[in-house]
């Protein structure tokens, strides 16, 4: 490529301001802002697991031996909230603006200062959100969803609410700036049939982000002014419907779950290919997939409300179209299988979390079927099996996935090699304990065990006990990566190729390891054969 | 539809299964039980039955995708020499794999239809209860039994004291002796047990009068929320006498852990005798109803609910 050429021109007038405010507080640089997101993620990950640790504690065994149940509902909404909007999305917002314009030959982000906005929102919402833990009433208590007429029980419902509103112009913000980036700034020649599929996987999380945040940032304003303004939207007391809520809600919420998949889906297809040597199976399948599974994501929403009494017509059609989604999955997943067969295949670090992603996330989708299926669903809904099916998608889909992709970059960023033991053992702790935590879980909700509730009658001491040995060992794990994250952007002394791994592909891999601060200052030659999908044309 | 003949194996198969428990059955979840219970209702065959085909079909494409994969990971290694192929497209292959899971899709959304069609149906019930959610408890009015309204039956149903003091902060009492006969009841149990015939088609109807609640006995093999504002309807008929448990299902607050349900299930005969028990108790001056049940027995199925909400919701 033509990189090489231009890099000795540009980047000795362009390097990283030198002052530490100057650098982080102000910066316009999308390779900074990412870190920015990616550390900011990580913060909330150990916050939001730390939440966690307690729930599993208090869970321990029957009785309340920890917290009183005002509390313990406290801290399943916190964790909630600040693993979907504190580490999931801002890891994956991080991860886009490390490498979209990597991936597609742009020199930043089309909309540089937007971004720096859009990044240092969210310390400030979730400053918001985690200081009324420490106020008189306590924080939300009302679960993630915050259902009324419960949710307007709370004391800091309107901190939530604003905590909302902030992060979700944040994420419409990161969105606008990732759709123009991909639609204005891709080098010539990087035809958006020749994207890489995480670049795919983005520009259509950002299409649902901006369609559903603002239908959430709706519903909480009419929960404010529910409380606080005397309206009722959702007071039937007044003419309201607590109903029509939930469906304002879910029709952001499923679109929701999607944003924090389809690009763990992009990062899995660009990593498989890498370590298996050989081109991904059925490219324009698989962002056809994606696109299909975004479009579906509209017209699900209602599953999530099989139990409010819908008629029997909205049951059946919310049924059917869930259904469907199974088939764009089902292909992106054999698709990777494909990719595998045939290949020349090892097992680094980032390929032991895809494999193990694609294993335990398709075991996630399984139990969504089971789900989808309405007169299971009247039993499944609302217990522990719903808990394991989206904490199989959520955290051995989404997380394993954000994982990977931080053991595939990071020689990137940091231009040293981590220890490929500990990653390994930070691999298999995480993926053994994991399962200890969740699985049992499906036989607790089969067996009746009802979801956010500190205790339980002693039929579902077992496999409580169990599943909470299993979190306590998956949150220590989690610990060894704080460790090689550490080791590898400071002490590390293998320095990292810029090719970095043999098989990989794309235009990230013709710059220098570590990435230099300005990158593509002139666009790059694209060669088809250079990328990782191969001709797409065959 | 396939429901009826779907509806008669399974009756026939949990009619089997039931006859093994003895007359009477204590239905609540057990020690490392694993799958779904079969419910003790004709309708929670379906929920049992698509739950258990479902997972076979499930694990049966699990094991053929993640036996492929571990062939190819055991296979294409290249410490084991393998060399990658270029190929990355195959049309037959991928018009074969989108084709049968549809065709898997379409089998299963056809047992999951009829089944949710005969859970919809509430015609032809023999009895009606109004279950109303409250924080932290559940009230039951009887409203009408084999056609013959009834008057003034309806009361509380909380959590047994014997739980409520185990379960508070630092108690320092064991949950595990918490038992009525030999079976352990903690936070399953309740001061007074909502009583109901065998062997006939009962209608709930579901509402709240403050948050939304879910009331879930899995026996009956569904839940429904019981929302303010709103009636939700569905049917049951216990097969078997017994006592069925179960728990609020929907995020109420902080007590939301702490609300069971109990469900008796008397003979029609002792059925009868309760239910003049009641009729008695509530037509003695010294025993005078509570104001909410008066209230609900003068217009029994729409009270406390408004009625524009009543219409756009039916049950």
């Amino acid at each position: 490529m033509s990189y090489a050429a231009t890099h000795d021109q540009h980047d000795d007038h362009h390097g990283a301001p030198k002052g530490f405010f100057q650098r982080w507080c102000m910066s316009t640089n999308h390779k900074d802002i990412g870190t920015l997101y990616l550390v900011f993620a990580l913060v909330m990950f150990f916050i939001g697991g730390s939440f966690a640790m307690l729930i599993r504690a208090e869970l321990f065994k029957p009785g309340l031996q920890l917290m009183q149940p005002y509390f313990f509902n406290q801290l399943t909404t916190m964790h909630a909230l600040v693993m979907i909007f504190g580490a999931i999305m801002p890891a994956f917002v991080g991860l886009g603006n490390w490498m979209i314009p990597l991936m597609v030959g742009a020199p930043d982000m089309a909309l540089p200062r937007m971004n720096n906005l859009s990044f240092w929102i969210l310390p400030f919402a979730f400053t918001l959100l985690l200081s009324t833990l420490f106020m008189a009433g306590g924080g939300p208590a009302g679960g993630w969803t915050m259902y009324p007429p419960l949710s307007l029980q709370s004391d800091s419902l309107a901190y939530v609410v604003f905590a909302v509103h902030l992060m979700g112009i944040s994420s419409i913000m990161g969105a606008i700036n990732i759709i123009a980036t991909i639609l204005n700034m891709r080098a010539p020649g990087m035809e958006l049939l020749k994207m890489p599929v995480f670049v795919w996987s983005w520009l259509i999380t950002a299409f649902l982000l901006i369609a559903v945040m603002p239908v959430l940032a709706g519903a909480v304003t009419m929960l404010l002014t529910d409380k606080y303004f005397g309206t009722n939207f959702f007071n039937p007391g007044g003419g309201g419907d607590p109903v029509l809520y939930q469906h304002i809600f879910w029709f952001f919420g499923h679109p929701e779950v999607y944003i924090m998949i389809l690009p763990a889906f992009g990062i899995i297809s660009e990593i498989v290919p890498t370590f298996a040597r050989k081109p991904i199976f059925g490219y324009k399948a698989m962002v056809f997939a994606i696109a299909s599974i975004a479009f579906l994501s509209f017209i699900v929403w209602a599953h999530h409300m099989f139990a409010v009494g819908l008629p029997l017509g909205a049951e059946i059609f919310f049924m059917y179209a869930t259904m469907l989604i199974a088939v764009p999955t089902g292909v992106k997943v054999f698709n990777w299988v494909a990719t595998m067969w045939g290949s020349s295949m090892t097992f680094e670090t980032p390929m032991l979390f895809a494999v193990g992603f694609i294993i335990l996330f398709t075991i996630g989708g399984f139990s969504g079927l089971m789900l989808a299926l309405v007169p299971a669903d009247f039993q499944y809904h609302d217990t522990y099996f719903v808990v394991a099916h989206f904490h199989y998608v959520l955290v051995t889909g989404a997380l394993f996935a954000i994982i990977a992709a931080t053991y595939y970059w990071l020689p990137k960023w940091t231009g040293n090699m981590y220890s490929e033991f500990w990653a390994k053992m930070h691999f298999w702790n995480s993926v053994i304990w994991v399962n200890v935590l969740f699985f049992p879980q499906h036989f607790l909700g089969l067996a009746g065990m009802p979801r956010r509730i500190p205790d339980y009658n002693v039929a579902f001491a077992n496999f409580n006990m169990i599943s909470s040995i299993g979190g306590f060992l998956f949150g220590a794990t989690q610990l060894i990566f704080i460790g090689v994250l550490i080791h590898c952007a400071f002490f590390s002394k293998k320095k990292a190729t810029d090719r970095v791994w043999e098989g990989a592909k794309g235009l990230e891999w013709t710059v220098p390891s570590p990435a230099p601060h300005h990158t593509f200052d002139v666009p790059p030659v694209i060669h088809d054969d250079e990328l990782a999908h191969g001709h797409v044309n065959d | 539809m396939t429901s009826g003949g779907i509806r008669r194996s399974f009756t026939a198969a949990a009619t089997l299964a039931l006859a093994s428990f003895g007359s009477v059955v204590h239905a609540a979840p057990g020690p490392w039980q694993l799958n779904m219970e079969r419910g003790a209702s004709t309708w929670s065959q379906v929920p049992y039955h698509l739950n258990n085909i479902s997972l076979a079909v499930c694990t049966v494409i699990g094991i053929l995708v993640f036996g492929a994969m571990f062939i190819a990971m055991f296979r294409f290694r290249k410490s084991r020499g393998a060399v990658a192929e270029k190929w990355s497209h195959n049309t037959m292959v991928e018009v074969i794999w989108t084709t049968i899971p549809v065709i898997i899709l379409v089998v299963l959304a056809y047992l999951a239809t009829g089944g949710l069609t005969s859970w919809a149906d509430t015609t032809g019930s023999q009895m009606t209860v109004k279950v109303t959610g409250y924080q932290w408890k559940w009230r039951y009015d009887y409203v009408e039994y084999q056609g013959k309204p009834i008057d003034k039956v309806g009361f509380m149903s909380k959590l047994d004291t014997q739980s409520d003091q185990t379960r508070q902060l630092a108690s320092g009492m064991d949950p595990y002796a918490v038992k009525v006969g030999d079976e352990n009841t903690y936070l399953l149990n309740v001061d007074k047990p909502l009583v109901v015939p065998v062997d006939t088609k009962i209608r709930f109807v579901i509402t709240s009068g403050d948050v939304i609640h879910s009331w879930w006995v899995p026996a009956t093999g569904w839940k429904l929320d019981a929302i303010p504002g709103i009636i939700n309807a569905a049917w049951a008929n216990f097969q078997t006498p017994g006592t069925y448990r179960g728990q609020c299902a929907e995020l109420c607050g902080q007590d939301h852990g702490f609300m069971p349900i109990v469900v008796v299930v008397k003979s029609k005969a002792d059925f009868a005798t309760w239910l003049a028990e009641q009729q008695a108790q509530s037509a003695a001056p010294a025993a005078a109803p509570a104001p909410a049940a008066a209230s609900s027995t003068a217009a029994p199925q729409t009270s406390q609910v408004a009625p524009a909400a009543d219409a756009a919701k039916q049950g």
